[in-house]
């Protein structure tokens, strides 16, 4: 019977996985299982150009979904299918309906869900923001004149915010412990962030947190811990996420933040050891940030599930095959957001600077175009861009790259 | 060699193309793409990653 690898997880990282096993020159049943109903489809959209006019649900994933590559055959996909249980030990996964699945190898591609905001108060009004169905749901309120509060200024949050306020709605950004994507960009460019909501009339509350939701029987207030109160009818939560790992329990796994592993990113097994027929794909996985000796990290960037699969898959076919996998590449983080039409880029890790020093440009004015450094001691580990043409990423993410020494363990 | 077409339409010039396979694709100074239309199959490795890592997904090859 032929050997069978299981995907755990249907989007962009599933997909991907699946593309590199078979690049791998894996020959044996790749099965691809996914909760979602829909074939794997591209997420950033759905906070910009789909949350603002979606068009149908047909018209919606007709534009979202990925094409796989055409090497990419024999694999069988089951979507609408939730994996309930796992035994690492005995190779198999359960399905909800209670069927058991044995694999040779398994890819842990499960993702992540939104968190909510766990306080008193109504919850119909409340929209969180990572599904085509979130999308449409939430696009459906966003009429001209809503009154828009959105909880948590992340990607999401600013995003969402921004499109809010492009089609008309009164919006309020509760910003949080931090301000507008303050982790990723650094303080100097979040102000100048925060400048541009506040230019196209987005009411910026800093430093506060929501301390219940008013209503009756639906939102029509957001309740926050500086006593102050936000008339809002629709409410985005965009607080983060949680890591789909419930299904892994019980194998004696680190599940406290994702799954954790190694630098080929194989699954750290209870004693600590590198699994040969457990790997994780995508921005479930915790791994080492070798580029910067840092402890491992989950990424939450687009490009993750890309660069963890080309890394993961050749893994996985070395270890059932009982070879060792070959030394990994340490891929270089990127992110990028739209907001108000101004593209902002960044690469490396500003987000573990110690220091940062503006390379050209106003952070007050990233629409004008602006680049921030980020550094540890003397060393270039980041650079953002904000409104400024693709060439100059380029030309800054090429810095990124020279300045950088691997540490080799 | 395979041909390259891009969709103009979609194409939003990230330039993650230009990454992926610099042989093939370039950002000029104003930031917009500029690209081969056509390509040695020895390329085929960094294309299709290009074709991967484009947001938009843009990309399409033809034999």
């Amino acid at each position: 019977m032929d050997q069978r690898i299981i995907v755990a997880g249907a989007s962009l990282g599933g997909l991907r996985a699946a593309e590199q096993l078979r690049a791998a020159g894996w020959v044996g049943e790749i099965i691809v299982i996914g909760e979602e109903n829909h074939p794997p489809y591209n997420r950033p959209p759905l906070s910009k150009e789909v949350l603002a006019a979606p068009g149908t649900p047909q018209e919606v994933l007709a534009k979202l979904a990925f094409r796989a590559r055409r090497s990419a055959t024999g694999i069988q996909w089951r979507l609408g299918t939730r994996i309930t249980a796992s035994n690492l030990a005995d190779r198999t996964i359960t399905l909800e309906d209670g069927e058991e699945i044995g694999f040779d190898g398994l890819v842990i591609a499960t993702g992540l869900r939104p968190a909510q905001v766990v306080v008193p108060g109504p919850v119909d009004g409340r929209h969180v923001l990572r599904t085509i169905d979130d999308a449409m749901a939430l696009h459906a309120v966003l009429v001209p004149g809503a009154q828009v509060g959105v909880i948590g200024s992340g990607f999401i949050g600013c995003e969402s915010a921004a499109t809010a306020a492009s089609l008309g709605c009164t919006v309020t950004l509760v910003e949080g412990r931090t301000g507008p994507m303050e982790r990723p960009l650094g303080s100097a460019l979040s102000s100048g962030v925060r400048e541009m909501f506040s230019r196209r009339g987005v009411d910026c509350r800093t430093a506060v947190s929501v301390v219940a939701y008013r209503g009756d029987g639906s939102c029509t207030g957001i309740e926050l811990s500086d006593g102050s109160l936000v008339a809002a009818e629709v409410i985005i939560e965009a607080v983060g996420s949680h890591a789909n790992v419930e299904w892994l329990q019980g194998n004696g796994l680190d599940l406290s933040d994702g799954v954790e592993c190694d630098r080929n990113l194989r699954v750290l097994a209870a004693d600590g050891q590198p699994m040969s027929r457990v790997v994780a794909v995508g921005d479930i996985a915790r791994y080492p940030d070798v580029r910067n000796g840092l402890p491992a990290r989950r990424v939450e960037h687009w490009a993750t599930p890309t660069d963890t699969a080309k890394i993961a898959a050749p893994a996985l076919v070395a270890g059932i095959a009982g070879r060792q996998p070959a030394e990994a590449p340490a891929p270089l983080p990127s992110f990028w957001t739209d907001i108000f039409g101004t593209r902002i880029n960044g690469v490396g890790s500003p987000a573990h600077a110690e220091e940062t020093r503006i390379l050209e440009g106003d952070p007050g004015q990233p629409q004008e175009g602006v680049a921030v450094g980020y550094y540890r001691g003397n060393t270039l580990i980041g650079v953002v861009n904000a409104g400024l043409p693709a060439s100059r990423h380029l030309h800054y993410r090429q810095l990124v790259l020279d300045a950088g020494a691997l540490v080799t363990n | 060699m395979a041909q390259i077409t891009v969709d103009r339409k979609l194409c939003d010039n990230h330039g993650q193309c230009a990454i992926a396979a610099p042989k093939v694709f370039s950002m000029n100074d104003e930031g917009i793409l500029e690209f081969e239309e056509t390509f040695d199959d020895a390329l085929l490795d960094e294309v299709e990653e290009a074709i991967d890592v484009c947001p938009v997904q843009a990309i399409f090859v033809k034999d």
